[in-house]
């Protein structure tokens, strides 16, 4: 199971790549191997805001419903078109080509609540 | 805690995903629930059913008792012939569905739901106790046996390289006893993904063998090990009922489409007399299947509406596997139930477009 270095996480197995006032967000190599085939992904439209915590997308596998949260605060800007169409992306690409959406930022010292992927791995062998 | 198969080692080996189903820790997946469905469809898996219970009967008095207690005929069968059938209460309501097997006139085995057992096997010595019959003997004998099913078009051929037993000889819903990898096997042509296929009952002391010699002998035929998960994808496309979520307590075997089981022509079995008032004054809600024709995936729960107002429930629901699109049992108002007619299925804050279709979903 991959966690890149790179990256920061969240205890609800979100990722997030930070470049400057705008992230990428994602689900973890962990998340997409706990659900199985994942069979749709509902994201929110560009504009919409996002609050740290709420969800803001939905992710099926042919088994389970899966809320997925905003790691941060802050406006939609871009979402991956490509997801809705081929959700098995999710199975195949986590980290790459599964992102979901783009935000810009509204409060940057959000950033320091998540973890790093040291304590991320660390967070989900206890699970 | 919960219990486990006699093949739990085997599962964690295949790395199976476990989890509880009834009380008990199965393989949910392997290497995951569309692989494994798609591969009973187009070549053969290999399930542990082991946590299904078994129930003997014997006894002079064995065929009578069981014509008051299941609502089809049993009379119709031979020895070595199967029946799909269901127990139900005064009032109609389901107890279980199960699967009833005749050695002969005086010794039969139910095959019954894994979660439901303890709770048949007690309404079984009940519904015995009231009875004025004295010549039968009912034992839960779940211990007894691991049980196996090979399913898919490759099935036969699969188990015929382990069997001197004439497979052809078996026809749908009939069962012999023989040697499979030289266990001692009862080999039922029965199932539950609407494939060819047997389940095959054994020792739990030779599951193990038996699991290991199915899965060699099939490799090169793409047999492979298949999990809960695909189980219920594949009887959903077929829309065979699951206990729990079409047959219930609060459903009936008429409500369910079982009116081809509930042998109301019989002179008495239990919910006869509720079964039969329900017949005349006709059902007011049935079992449909749903195909979305917008994306989503229907889950049991979700309303049904019909031009805007509420009319029914989705009782089992997924992402086909073979279809590529979201189907979906759904208990609705019986006025509503041609196929055609359009629907929404409501799936979170949206509405989802979807129409009744024919059932099976996905033809044989």
């Amino acid at each position: 199971m991959e966690f890149p270095e790179d990256l920061k996480y969240t205890e609800e197995h979100e990722w997030v790549l930070v470049e400057d006032e705008l992230v990428t967000v994602g689900i973890t190599d962990f998340a997409q191997d706990s659900l199985g085939d994942v069979v749709f992904v509902e994201l929110p439209e560009v504009g919409v805001k996002v609050e740290a915590g709420k969800a803001f997308g939905v992710v099926e596998s042919v088994k389970a419903v899966s809320d997925i949260y905003s790691p941060v605060t802050g406006e939609v800007v871009e979402v991956n078109e490509e997801l809705p169409e081929t959700p098995e992306i999710l199975n195949t690409s986590p980290y790459e080509d599964g992102w979901m959406v783009k935000i810009r930022l509204s409060d940057p010292g959000e950033l320091d609540e998540l973890l790093d992927a040291e304590s991320y791995r660390e967070f989900i062998e206890e699970l | 805690m919960l219990k486990r198969t006699a093949l739990y080692s085997v599962h964690r080996e295949l790395g199976a995903r476990m989890v509880e189903f009834g009380g008990w820790e199965m393989p949910v997946q392997y290497r995951g629930v569309i692989e494994e469905h798609l591969a009973v469809r187009h070549a053969a898996g290999l399930f542990d059913v082991s946590h299904m219970g078994e129930i003997e009967v014997q006894g002079r008095d064995a065929l009578a008792f069981l014509q008051e207690l299941t609502i089809n005929d049993v009379a119709r069968l031979a020895n070595g012939q199967a029946q799909y059938t269901a127990m139900c209460y005064p009032d109609g309501g389901v107890v279980d569905d199960l699967l009833l097997y005749r050695f002969d006139a005086e010794h039969y085995l139910l095959c019954v739901n894994a979660a439901n057992t303890e709770k048949d096997f007690a309404w079984i010595e009940q519904v015995l106790e009231d009875s004025q019959l004295s010549a039968v003997t009912c034992r839960n004998v779940s211990a007894d046996f691991a049980q196996l099913a090979l399913q898919g078009p490759g099935a036969a051929l699969i188990l015929s390289r382990l069997t001197d037993t004439d497979l052809s000889r078996i026809a749908g819903y009939h069962f012999y006893e023989g040697l499979v990898a030289q266990v001692p096997t009862l080999i039922s042509r029965t199932g539950y993904t609407g494939e060819d296929g047997f389940e095959l009952y054994s020792h739990p002391e030779s599951a193990e063998t038996l699991w290991n010699h199915l899965l060699a002998a099939g490799r090169e035929d793409g047999l492979v090990p298949v999990g809960l998960g695909a189980r219920d994808t594949l009887r959903l496309e077929m829309k065979y009922p699951l206990y729990g979520h079409e047959l219930s307590p609060e459903i009936s075997p008429l409500e369910a489409g079982l009116g081809w089981i509930t042998r109301l022509e019989k002179s008495s079995f239990i919910g006869r007399q509720a079964l039969l008032r329900q017949k005349e004054q006709g059902i007011a809600r049935c079992l449909v299947g749903l195909r979305l024709t917008d994306a989503g995936v229907p889950r049991a729960g979700y309303p049904v509406y019909h031009g805007g107002e509420p009319i029914g429930i989705v009782t089992s629901g997924t992402l086909s596997p073979s279809l590529r699109q979201g189907i979906a049992i759904a208990l609705v108002r019986s006025d509503v139930r041609r196929p055609g007619t359009l629907l929404e299925i409501g799936i979170r804050r949206r509405r989802v477009a979807a129409e009744i279709v024919k059932t099976p979903f996905v033809a044989r």
